[in-house]
């Protein structure tokens, strides 16, 4: 991995707040890094952070090996894109997307002309000589895209930039941030709450709760194993099953014993495993308590008799028909069940 | 009820501009008296004004002092504005309501106050003082009006002019000042009709040079002819164009 930034144990505190806590990350140059957590997760402190706008009470940020963490904004070889878009409401786009390059010195007719490319880029070629009051929401997020991205950043950092969008926009959003990047080649630091979205858009997904990072890495990975019990349940949904060690890699829980790889002799333990890994036609018997149907499956919430007070999460295909109440036998694949670290 | 309201909308504006409207009628008076019968209409009074060199030099100290004062106050208001709203300042919200305060103070107590500090430190009576009195009382009120209309998401609008690698004097320059144009607009043209209309700090600051209203109390003293009827309306159609200004131009900015 060719590292481009990295920043080593960040802590920061609001007043008497904690937001960041010992934060160490590493981006890898052209990746899409995408962090993830919910509101006060500290995520977006994290990119005010990256993009100089805040100064941590402890810790460094590198960018290309070199010390940025006092650096301010202007001179860091980051660009940022505002939640708000934050376009200059009194230039025309053409103005907006340039001012980057006109603080840089460049004559009038280079910068018009560089900023023309760019807004072909984002495709709003003909908004050149608008107004950002007459362009819609998702017109004005391509503008604070191409007036990022004309200055040539080595990190594009992007704060929540698709939502204040509609969903299908959203999504249309997604698959063109996606496509740029891959144009541009710039590295991207994506912040959401949405975890679709950090689905659909990482590479590498850093999942962010109470100001430390609780998991980070591919989605594919995060999704499959996801490292600890937050990220298996705000990376998609997951069922958390208590369980004891009993030694030779078993754990025994209310619903059986599992055989899992690398776990402890003893102790308490947490297995989580996807409602897309329970079947029917088990050996657990169970009640269905809910069913939730969405389209392409159905969404059920079942209950083993065994342990009536235990909700577990299941989908099944669209076409199998199950009702409340009906009884039902369940079945866990053991190797889908993750050991989680508490 | 109907016709009550009428009829008391009719006394309200009455009692507002009839007498705006007889001081403009009777400038237009063709004889000596500014008092019924009315024979005119007539132009001979703002003859007589205009070629009076103490009522025209004393109009073009009014204007230039209206013009200069309001730039400094609305230049100072918004340079106080931008740190109040931008940076954490010891005091600030002590130091916000003492900067506002002279707007509950009487002119007359600024006046005597500036005629007190002035003759101490042997500042002499003069057009520059009276400039500075207008300063003095316009600057609380641009500061108001400005520092009303910012708000956080213009300051994320400056973060981002920063981030594309802009210095503090071209965020001021071409990005906070610009945005803020109709709240700049609206505090200069509101300080020039204040500063149009002062009497009291410019008779108290000023001697031998001075402004319009000075002028025409000076006048007044011989007693009421049409010519104080003439420079009467003068100064109040001045004053009209002064809010005519500021209406046009903030309301097109804000009907966008």
């Amino acid at each position: 991995m060719n590292v481009l930034l990295s920043t080593k144990k960040l802590s920061h505190h609001f007043g008497k707040t904690k937001v960041l806590g010992n934060v160490s990350l590493e981006i890898a140059q052209g990746s899409y890094t995408v962090l993830l957590g919910p509101s006060g997760s500290g995520k977006t402190t994290l990119l005010s952070v990256l993009g100089g706008f805040l100064q941590p009470d402890e810790g460094q940020v590198l960018i290309n090996g070199i010390d940025c963490t006092s650096m301010p904004p202007a001179k860091r070889p980051t660009a940022t894109v505002f939640q708000d878009y934050a376009l200059f409401p009194h230039l025309s786009i053409g103005n907006n997307v340039g001012f980057g390059l006109r603080m840089k010195g460049m004559a009038k007719d280079i910068r018009d002309e560089r900023a023309r490319d760019m807004l072909l880029l984002v495709g709003l070629a003909d908004a050149f000589g608008k107004k950002p009051h007459q362009l819609s929401g998702g017109q004005r997020q391509r503008v604070a895209l191409a007036r990022a991205l004309v200055v040539e950043p080595q990190v594009l950092l992007l704060d929540e930039p698709l939502g204040a969008l509609d969903l299908k926009l959203r999504r249309q959003m997604q698959d063109e941030l996606k496509i740029i990047q891959k144009r541009v080649g710039t590295a991207f630091v994506h912040v959401t709450h949405d975890q679709e979205e950090a689905m659909a858009l990482a590479n590498h997904v850093v999942v962010m709760n109470q100001g430390h990072i609780e998991d980070e890495g591919s989605p594919e990975r995060v999704y499959a194993r996801p490292a600890t019990r937050f990220s298996a349940t705000f990376m998609g949904e997951s069922t958390i099953i208590p369980g004891e060690a009993t030694g030779n890699d078993k754990v025994k829980t209310a619903l059986g014993t599992f055989k899992i790889n690398s776990a402890p002799n003893s102790g308490r333990v947490h297995l989580a495993i996807r409602p897309e890994h329970i079947c029917l036609g088990g050996n657990i018997p169970a009640i269905i308590r809910d069913v939730i149907y969405q389209g392409s499956f159905k969404r059920c919430v079942a209950l083993p008799i065994a342990l009536l007070d235990f909700p577990i999460l299941c989908k099944f295909t669209a076409d199998r028909p199950v009702a409340v109440g009906e009884h039902v036998s369940l079945r866990i694949g053991a190797d889908k069940l993750v050991l989680l670290k508490d | 009820m109907r016709i009550l309201s009428f009829v008391y909308a009719v006394f309200i504006y009455g009692f507002v501009f009839l007498p705006v409207a007889v001081l403009i009628l009777f400038s237009f008076q063709g004889s000596l008296f500014p008092i019924p019968p009315f024979n005119g209409p007539s132009l001979r009074w703002y003859g007589a004004v205009l070629s009076d060199e103490r009522l025209t030099n004393g109009l073009g100290h009014s204007i230039t002092v209206a013009f200069l004062s309001s730039f400094a106050a609305t230049l100072l208001g918004f340079l106080a504005a931008w740190g109040f709203a931008r940076f954490t300042l010891p005091a600030s919200r002590i130091l916000r309501v003492l900067i506002t305060l002279p707007l509950m103070v009487s002119y007359l107590i600024i006046g005597m106050g500036l005629l007190v500090v002035f003759t101490a430190i042997g500042f002499p009576k003069s057009l520059v003082g009276v400039g500075i009195g207008h300063v003095v009382i316009n600057l609380p009120l641009c500061f108001a009006i400005i520092y009303s209309q910012m708000g956080d998401h213009q300051a994320n609008i400056e973060r981002a002019a920063r981030d594309l690698g802009a210095g503090e004097w071209h965020v001021l320059l071409l990005v906070t000042a610009p945005m803020l144009w109709p709240a700049l607009f609206a505090g200069f043209f509101l300080s020039m009709t204040f500063s149009w209309d002062e009497f009291v700090i410019a008779f108290l600051l000023t001697r031998f040079q001075t402004t319009l209203p000075v002028e025409i109390w000076n006048l007044l003293r011989a007693g009421l002819n049409p010519k104080t009827n003439a420079v009467g309306s003068l100064v109040f159609g001045i004053s009209i164009l002064f809010a005519v200004a500021l209406e046009v131009i903030t309301f097109k900015k804000s009907a966008k």
